[in-house]
């Protein structure tokens, strides 16, 4: 195919708590097997970007301290290129922090932090414990009703502002904020989620719907190469059973 | 402090024999906990008559092995330790070992030693009014449990700056999350690894790194010897790592039989045959060391109670099936897998493996931590792995990403099945074989092995 994928990984130093780098071996290597090129490129702290050089943005998890100061870099030194991005189509993943740091604001301990405005919600603190545990997500793709298995761990409570679509619909497990039943949001090409760490591995699916529309640069679709999926069927199953054992 | 009325004893003391007659297990935290509930001082006024006072010991990896290595030096000083075990670390289970420990409303013991699980610091601390306190480490573990490192590090600070000038404090000069967490206080231990024959240059992940507590800049490592534990300093504010009166100074490694190490006190230096491998080993006898000096016992009882340690319980032992021997190594959070990995992987000889992914709430229902883990150690060095567990299908996809071949990989998540056949295999093909269990996947295997009426024959140590 001769075609690269151009990754560009935010804050892969802070924001990575929950095993990120697995989401970046997923891609990485199912591109390898289908011919694909891989770059993975990084930006830290003061880095600015370059909307047109990538064609997927990953930001992970962080700890609370380093993600206040992410938010301010993030305003200071991308938010204007990863705007465009978003706007531009690209594919953008953010999950746990990251998917926070997505929208207005959040609130942390006592204070509020300024996100990026990319999506429009909230995230807010309200009384109760962490909403922890083993989660799936039912969401339609193109038409089809699919699932995503995952791991959730986070304080905040998010709410999507008027609308936004979530990205799926709670089948066990809390979600945005553990009364609404909403997950996640989708926002043209832009995908957040709670689904914390390493969710492509336990979803090599959404890694290849992810790999293709971050492919399909002028909207032309593109079609991958199928591969030998037993391994990841059977971790796909088994990480939907772990959130089917645990539904409340 | 007047004691614990001998009633209340029996009677906590009777539930726990009541429940192992009903075959519900060791019943290891129950007694406690009813004890606790009955008189919710009771470990106060349990511990408060040892004479030699108390010994707390917490840290994510190898708290066991080093609260195992300080008995063994303690025993070789003539002291007789109270002693709880690995499982039993919060309130309800060390209330129970004291349970244990009671003749007569009484402990019997010279001093207490206690390991303690990193949540439950703070308070047990106010109970146990500990003479010394070592933190040895701190690292991501089983985050589902705990919340986030840096909020531990900050109620590990405050729980610090509320002891008394009398309590001594051991740390790690090489964590930088736990170097400066003692400020300015006086009464501090601090140990390390000196020699960096087996250092690298930099963390060998981002997610190891780590930023300096004072002012937030990445810290910039001359040495790094084992997950973000090395020699560190901040650039921008100039904090450094603290010097340590108590390290390793000289270590060889000798693969999976152990290491040769100097280790250098204030007291002077001690050379020792450490029988259990790994570098992550060297830092428990430093840190086993470091307590000791706390405690002012003498040389030769640290080198004499080092020399004759023996693994503690699923850290490293080994067994044999049917005349095949197996070494089992427990695998709990990638910092300590990668060790384990990094031990294996250097022998000469391909391997056999077995590893066991349970999900279970002792073991961290997160398993997101094995793409943490450096599995791609194995890839090149494996005959065949198979994949067991209640996670056993995620452990194999991840061991093919490594670069395992997929061909070479076995799941099937029945623990004790899935063990005797990678085993029987192994035999077959004449090649060593490793288990890499989880906690409770070994927990398992353990009692699956017992059942057989053939564990006291199985457990070579
Ligand atoms: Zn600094």
């Amino acid at each position: 195919m001769g075609d690269i994928l151009r990754v560009c990984a935010l804050y892969p130093s802070r924001m990575n708590i929950y095993a990120d780098r697995g989401n970046m071996i997923l891609l990485e290597r199912r591109c390898a097997a289908r011919g694909i090129g891989f770059e993975l490129s990084a930006a830290e702290h003061g880095d600015s970007i370059d909307p047109g050089a990538f064609d997927l943005f990953y930001i992970g998890g962080g700890q609370d301290r380093d993600q206040v100061q992410i938010a301010q870099d993030m305003l200071r030194t991308k938010r204007d290129a990863l705007a465009r991005a978003a706007e531009d189509g690209k594919v953008m993943l953010a999950v746990c922090g990251g998917y926070q740091l997505l929208g207005e604001s959040y609130e942390l301990a006592d204070q509020v932090i300024e996100g990026l405005s990319i999506v429009s919600l909230k995230t807010v603190r309200e009384p109760g414990p962490r909403l922890i545990g083993n989660v799936v997500i039912e969401l339609e793709i193109e038409g089809k009703p699919q699932r995503l298995a995952g791991f959730e761990n986070h304080g905040g409570r998010t709410y999507l502002g008027e609308g936004e679509s979530p990205l799926g619909s709670v089948i066990s497990g809390f979600g945005n904020n553990g009364s609404d039943h909403f997950e996640g949001v989708r926002h043209k090409n832009v995908f957040g989620t709670y689904l914390h760490g390493p969710l492509l591995p336990k979803n090599a699916w959404f890694a290849d719907y992810l790999t293709a529309l971050a492919l399909a640069r002028d909207g032309t679709p593109v079609e991958l190469k199928p591969l030998d999926d037993v391994l990841e069927d059977a971790a796909h199953r088994c990480a939907l059973d772990a959130g089917r054992r645990s539904r409340r | 402090m007047s004691q614990v009325s001998p009633l209340k004893l029996a009677v906590a003391r009777g539930a726990g024999s009541l429940i192992r007659a009903a075959g519900r297990g060791g019943g290891t935290s129950l007694p406690g906990k009813l004890l606790l509930s009955m008189q919710d001082d009771a470990i106060e006024r349990l511990v408060s008559p040892l004479e030699n006072g108390t010994v707390v010991i917490s840290a994510t990896n190898g708290k066991t092995t080093t609260a195992s290595l300080l008995s063994s030096i303690l025993r070789e000083a003539d002291l007789e330790p109270v002693h709880n075990h690995a499982g039993a670390n919060m309130p309800g289970g060390i209330a129970s070992s004291l349970l244990s420990a009671t003749r007569h409303g009484t402990l019997t013991g010279d001093i207490g030693l206690f390991e303690v699980d990193e949540a439950w610091v703070a308070d047990l601390v106010g109970r146990l009014q500990p003479r010394v306190i070592m933190l040895a480490n701190l690292f991501r573990d089983q985050l589902d449990r705990y919340g986030e490192l840096e909020t531990l590090a900050d109620s590990w600070a405050g729980m610090i700056a509320s002891l008394p000038a009398a309590t001594t404090v051991v740390l790690n000069a090489d964590d930088p999350l736990l170097a400066q967490l003692a400020g300015d206080r006086q009464n501090v231990i601090y140990f390390g690894i000196e020699d960096r024959a087996y250092a690298e240059s930099s963390p060998r992940h981002a997610a190891d790194s780590k930023f300096c507590r004072q002012c937030g800049a990445p810290l910039s490592y001359d040495a790094v010897l084992l997950g973000h534990l090395g020699h560190y300093q901040c650039v921008s504010c100039g904090a450094q790592r603290p010097r340590p009166s108590v390290y390793a100074s000289n270590i060889q490694m000798n693969g999976m039989s152990g290491s040769a190490i100097t280790i250098d006190s204030p007291g002077g230096s001690i050379a020792i045959e450490l029988p259990i491998p790994g570098l992550y080993n060297v830092y428990n006898a430093v840190a086993a060391t470091a307590a000791a000096c706390a405690l002012e016992l003498p040389k030769t009882a640290i080198s004499g109670g080092l020399r004759e340690a023996r693994a503690v319980f699923g850290r490293v032992e080994s067994i044999s099936v049917s005349g095949h021997e197996v070494a089992l190594l427990l695998i709990k959070n990638p910092t300590g897998a990668n060790e384990v990995l990094r031990t294996i992987a250097a022998q000469d000889e391909r391997f056999d493996l077995w590893i066991a992914l349970n999900d279970k709430i002792a073991d961290g229902r997160d398993v997101s931590w094995v793409w943490d883990a450096d599995f791609e150690e194995l890839a090149g060095r494996v005959n065949r792995v198979t994949c067991s567990g209640t996670r056993a299908p995620e452990m194999a996809l991840r061991l093919a990403y490594a670069g395992v071949d997929r061909h070479d990989i076995v799941v099937d998540d029945r623990i004790e099945q899935s063990f005797d056949s990678a085993v029987a295999a192994a035999a077959a093909d004449g090649n060593p074989v490793f288990a890499l269990p989880t906690y409770t996947s070994l927990l398992d295997l353990r009692t699956a092995i017992a059942k057989r009426g053939e564990a006291p024959a199985y457990w070579s140590k």
